[in-house]
């Protein structure tokens, strides 16, 4: 890999121009399948090595999504007890080598000595938009929501901030903003702390058929977005084209992000921790409740044998 | 509901007890009042634990509740025979069932349900919930059958 980090700074002028250079045909072609009507979910596949650390996308999508960001109201509310944290980006809203409920991609560097050969890789990252999202489908409230086409989001009207979403999510991906949305109109000190935001895949830019902003933005063309089983196959053929791996296809069950690089993900040496995510194997972490769920059909069954098995018993003991 | 035998009964309420802590578990409140902080509370504070925990006793209740339904039919015992309270209670847990049913649903891969059925089940699922320790307070401390 040629590609140093030094040389962001440098891109990163030189693509600001690009970026604005008018859409290919292929992407007007991929945007307009994005409107159809489609059965299966929409999946984005990034090629690491394409990525040159330029934070275009990282720009894009804070422009993009702007007008959900917090506005949070001061001061913030007491909290009880008091060993709720309070968190506010509202004064570091320029943060953007992390993730912040102003910053929901960010691009990550990472470096890996492989095969005798040593590289420097940056990667963009965000919200994974799991297959069966545990934001999504535990959260108590109903906030996080997942569409049809696999993206998962969160309502900032009805969102609470108790970040129960960030604490299952294998990656910790979304991240709170205190002295903002419901809470303040419920119960302020007592309940709740805030909104938690990731990104949302540029719903809103979605459904009128357009690209999210990240893939619209890029002058690499790192990221790729289309129908799950034809972005599946597209990166396969890549991984087999560059003898390379695959992440995200089955981490966490299967998700709706797919990293394709030339080195084992395993081997990459990245600064992680708040706001940072990992890149580790993620075992599905819904599975235990989905094979729960299976087994609880046979409750019913079972209490219903155990009634016919005394009913059965006292008729005998009657004859 | 049906009338219950001591054994069942103690079933039922360790089983509600349970199934509540759990299903209250679900809300990231244990760890924020410090009660996950209680040696041999922790638990409380991991939500996978607790949502498979959940499934767990909610299993075990429907098991029980079905015993109960079709034991009371076999019986052919009278419908005069469970008092009103025992009717609420029995409607009040139909509800919680069916809610938490296809919230289980929702919770499986590849479902999706709109967004306000996610809604309505979640507040409605919690509001049976808070229905249902009121009323059984109520008849635990009142002593009453309301027939």
């Amino acid at each position: 890999m040629t590609s140093k980090i030094s040389r962001r700074s440098f891109l990163k002028g030189s693509f600001t121009a690009a970026g604005s250079v008018a859409v290919t045909s292929s992407m007007v072609r991929a945007a307009s399948s994005l409107a159809r009507e489609n059965t299966e979910s929409l999946v984005t596949v990034i090629d690491i090595r394409k990525c040159i650390g330029c934070e275009e996308c990282v720009y894009a999508c804070q422009e993009s999504n702007a007008p959900k960001f917090p506005a949070p109201e001061r001061p913030f509310p007491q909290m009880f007890p008091k060993r709720v944290p309070v968190a506010d980006w509202s004064d570091k809203k320029d943060v953007s080598n992390r993730l912040t409920p102003y910053n929901w991609l960010f691009i990550q560097p990472a470096t890996a000595t492989f095969a005798g050969e040593e590289f420097e890789l940056t990667i963009p990252r965000r919200c994974m938009h799991c297959e069966n999202p545990p934001c999504v489908k535990l959260c108590p409230w109903g906030a996080a929501k997942q569409e049809p086409n696999g993206l998962s989001r969160i309502d900032s009207d009805i969102c609470l901030g108790g970040s129960k979403c960030k604490s299952v999510c294998p990656w910790n991906v979304p991240q709170r903003q205190t002295g903002v949305g419901l809470y303040l109109d419920i119960l302020p000190s007592l309940a709740g702390n805030g909104v938690m935001y990731k990104c949302d895949r540029c719903y809103q830019k979605l459904e009128k058929g357009e690209m999210p902003a990240c893939i619209e933005a890029c002058p690499e063309n790192v990221q790729t977005i289309g129908p799950r089983s034809e972005m599946i196959e597209k990166a396969h053929a890549l991984a087999k084209q560059i003898n390379g791996y695959i992440y995200g296809e089955t981490e966490n069950g299967g998700t709706n992000t797919i990293y394709v690089s030339q080195v084992p993900f395993d081997q990459l040496v990245l600064e992680t921790g708040k706001g940072r995510p990992p890149m580790e194997k993620e075992e599905d972490r819904m599975a235990d409740g989905s094979n729960l769920a299976r087994a609880m059909l046979l409750a019913p069954i079972a209490g219903a044998l155990a009634a016919f098995g005394k009913f059965y018993n006292r008729v005998k003991e009657d004859a | 509901m049906a009338a219950v035998h001591k054994p069942k009964n103690h079933i039922y309420g360790i089983l509600l007890f349970f199934i509540t802590l759990t299903g209250f578990a679900q809300m990231p409140i244990f760890k924020r009042y410090y009660i996950a902080d209680i040696p041999g509370f922790g638990w409380l504070a991991q939500f996978y634990v607790t949502h498979a925990m959940h499934y767990i006793f909610a299993s075990l209740l429907i098991a029980l509740c079905v015993y109960g339904v079709v034991d009371f039919v076999l019986s052919k015992r009278s419908l005069t025979k469970i008092s009103v309270s025992g009717l609420v209670k029995g409607m009040i847990l139909l509800g919680l069932m069916v809610s938490g049913g296809l919230m289980v649903i929702r919770n499986l891969p590849g479902v999706y349900f709109s967004h306000t059925l996610i809604y309505a089940m979640n507040l409605g699922h919690l509001g049976l919930c808070m229905a249902l320790i009121t009323v059984s307070f109520y008849t635990l401390v009142k002593k009453k059958r309301l027939k």
